[in-house]
C-alpha cells in the first residue's frame, strides 16, 4: 500500500512525477495553492490546474524549535528548512525544504518538488507531504 | 454638540508588561484603567463609552464588575494585532461624530509561554498547513527579513543593534519586561531561532494592560493642561499580492504591505509628513520587522536602514528615535495591549514625562504603527 498524502487535494499521488494542485482564474489569470473556489483578486470561480515541478528559492529560513500543536511531525524533532519557491510564470508556494543547513541554502537556488515521508499516523501507516529539494548535479531530472 | 473639534488623549494608564503570576489579566486591566482615570482626573461614572480588546485575557466588557456597573455602552473589539488601533479608531469616530464627549479604550492580555499557535481553520486554511509546521509567525518574519536583507543590504550586525537598542531602552523603562541590557555580540551569539534571527531578536508573548481616556479636543482643558491630540488613526487590511503571514502561496507580482497604506492614510488624515515625526513606535515583532516597517511607513527609504542604525540615528538621542520604551522586544507582546502601549509611550514623550528615556528637543509629533496577522496594520499620528 502506498503512503498516504497529508491531505487529498494538495498534490497528484501516487505519481512518479508528482505535481502540486493549484487553481487558476479563467477571468484574471490569478493562481492559488492549494486550489480554492473563488479568485482572491477578482472573485470569479476558479479552475483546477497542475503546477510546475521546478522553481527558484525566493526566500528561506530554518525552523529550529519544535512548533506547538497543531504541528504534528516526526519524533524526535529535527530542524527543517522552510521557503517560498517561485514557480516561473505561476506563483510562489510555501513549502518545507529537504535541506536545513543554512550554508547550503541560498536565494535564487534551483529547487524541485519531491514527496517525502513525514510521519506515521495512528494506524502506523506512512504519511507523506510535499517539499522542495535543491537541484544539484546528479539529481537533475 | 456640533462640528468636529478633533480628539485628545487626556489620561493614560499602564500595568507593567511581562509575567505576573497570580495577577489575572483582567486585574491588570482594572489597574491600568484606574490609573488612566486618575491621570485625567475623572471617575468611571463620567466615562460615556468604552472600547476594549483582549485575545486571551477575558471579555473586556466584564471589567464593569470591578470598575462599576454604570450602564455605559462597553464594546468589545477584537482585530488581531490591530485590536488597540481598532478600538482607538472606534473611539475617535464616536467622539468626532459628536455622539459622546468622553470615553475610554482599554487593551489587556496574558498569553501562554512560547510562540503563538494558531488554528489553521480560523484562517480558512487546511489542517495540513499547521500539521506540517508551516504556520508560525516566527517563520514568516524570518522569511520576510531574509528576502529583505538580500534585496536591501541589511547585515546581521544591524539586526543585533536593533535588539540591543530595545533592551537598552527597556532598561530605562520601569514598565518594561526585559530590563537587562545585552551587547550586540551576545545577541548575535545566541541560538538561532529562525535564520537569520537569533533568540534575542524575537519578542515573546506576554502580559500587560493599557488604558486611555479620550475626549473631544475642545473640552480637553477641563481635564489636563497637556492634552495630546490624536490627529489620525487608520487601519488597512492586505491587498492581493502583498507578502503576509500565514500564506501558503503568494502572487508573483508584489503589492505594498498594509503598513504602507495605513501609514499613508494616517499621515494624510493628520496633514503631517513622515519627515515631521520626532519620535516613532513601530511594530518590532523581531529586529527585522522594525527595519522593514521604518521604510514601509515612510519614515525612511528602503535600503537606508543599515546606515541609520549603524550611525545611531534610531537611538533616543538620534535624529529618528524609534521604540523608545523598548518596543515589543523589551516589553513582550500582550496582543490586546500592545498597540495601545505605543500610544501610551507617545503621550509620555510628547508630555515630556518619559524620564530616563525622554527624547531630547521637546518632541511635538509622534507616530505609532502595528502590523500583524493575517495582514493588517494600524497607525496613529499624535501631536501636542
Amino acid at each position: 500500500m502506498s503512503p498516504k498524502p497529508i491531505a487529498d487535494d494538495l498534490f497528484t499521488w501516487p505519481s512518479d512525477a508528482p505535481q502540486l494542485i493549484g487553481a487558476r482564474c479563467p477571468s484574471c489569470a490569478a493562481m492559488t495553492f492549494p486550489q480554492q473556489a473563488s479568485c482572491p483578486r477578482c472573485g470569479a470561480a476558479m479552475e483546477t490546474c497542475l503546477l510546475g515541478r521546478r522553481g527558484t528559492l525566493w526566500t528561506w529560513t530554518v525552523q529550529s524549535f519544535e512548533p506547538k500543536e497543531p504541528y504534528d511531525g516526526p519524533t524526535p524533532f529535527e530542524p527543517y528548512g522552510v521557503g517560498y519557491v517561485e514557480l516561473p510564470g505561476e506563483l510562489l508556494v510555501e513549502a518545507r525544504l529537504t535541506e536545513a543547513d543554512p550554508d547550503r541554502l541560498a536565494i535564487g537556488a534551483e529547487v524541485e518538488l519531491v514527496i517525502e515521508p513525514f510521519r506515521r499516523d495512528a494506524g502506523g501507516d506512512e504519511v507523506v507531504t510535499f517539499a522542495f529539494r535543491p537541484v544539484t548535479e546528479g539529481t537533475a531530472a | 454638540m456640533s462640528g468636529d473639534s478633533g480628539v485628545a488623549i487626556v489620561g493614560i494608564g499602564i500595568h507593567p508588561f511581562g509575567r505576573h503570576p497570580g495577577v489575572p489579566a483582567r486585574q491588570q486591566a482594572v489597574h491600568a484603567t484606574r490609573a488612566a482615570l486618575r491621570d485625567a482626573g475623572v471617575e468611571w461614572r463620567d466615562v460615556q463609552f468604552a472600547f476594549g480588546g483582549s485575545m486571551d485575557g477575558g471579555d473586556p466588557d466584564t471589567l464593569v464588575s470591578d470598575l462599576g456597573q454604570t450602564g455605559l455602552p462597553f464594546i468589545n473589539v477584537w482585530n488581531g494585532c490591530a485590536t488597540g488601533g481598532s478600538a482607538l479608531i472606534s473611539a475617535d469616530s464616536l467622539l468626532r461624530s459628536g455622539a459622546a464627549d468622553l470615553g475610554m479604550v482599554i487593551g489587556f492580555d496574558a498569553h501562554a509561554r512560547g510562540a503563538f499557535n494558531t488554528d489553521p481553520a480560523a484562517h480558512g486554511l487546511g489542517a495540513w498547513y499547521g500539521e506540517t509546521g508551516l504556520m508560525l509567525t516566527t517563520q514568516y518574519f524570518a522569511l520576510k527579513i531574509q528576502r529583505y536583507a538580500h534585496d536591501h543590504g541589511i547585515s546581521p550586525s544591524t539586526l543585533a543593534k536593533v535588539a540591543a537598542k530595545a533592551f537598552r531602552n527597556g532598561a530605562a523603562n520601569p514598565n518594561a519586561w526585559r530590563r537587562t541590557p545585552l551587547a550586540e555580540e551576545e545577541i548575535l551569539a545566541a541560538p538561532m531561532v529562525s535564520h537569520p534571527l537569533t533568540k534575542y531578536m524575537f519578542c515573546a508573548p506576554g502580559e500587560g494592560a493599557v488604558a486611555l481616556v479620550l475626549c473631544r479636543a475642545d473640552q480637553a482643558h477641563r481635564y489636563t493642561a497637556r492634552p495630546v491630540h490624536l490627529r489620525a488613526a487608520a487601519l488597512r487590511s492586505r491587498r492581493y499580492g502583498s507578502f503576509e503571514v500565514f500564506s501558503p502561496w503568494l502572487a508573483i507580482e508584489r503589492a505594498d504591505s498594509p503598513s504602507v497604506e495605513a501609514a499613508r492614510a494616517a499621515f494624510e488624515q493628520a496633514g503631517v509628513g513622515p519627515g515631521e515625526v520626532d519620535v516613532a513606535q513601530v511594530q518590532d515583532t523581531e529586529s527585522g520587522a522594525e527595519l522593514i516597517h521604518l521604510a514601509e511607513t515612510g519614515l525612511c527609504k528602503h535600503g537606508e536602514q543599515e546606515a541609520l542604525v549603524q550611525s545611531g540615528a534610531t537611538e533616543i538621542g538620534g535624529t529618528l528615535p524609534v521604540n523608545t520604551d523598548g518596543g515589543c522586544l523589551a516589553n513582550g507582546e500582550p496582543i490586546g495591549a500592545s498597540g495601545l502601549r505605543m500610544v501610551h509611550e507617545s503621550v509620555l514623550q510628547l508630555r515630556g514625562d518619559a524620564g530616563a528615556r525622554q527624547v531630547p528637543g521637546d518632541p511635538r509629533t509622534a507616530f505609532t504603527h502595528v502590523y500583524g496577522a493575517p495582514g493588517i496594520s494600524a497607525c496613529t499620528v499624535l501631536t501636542r
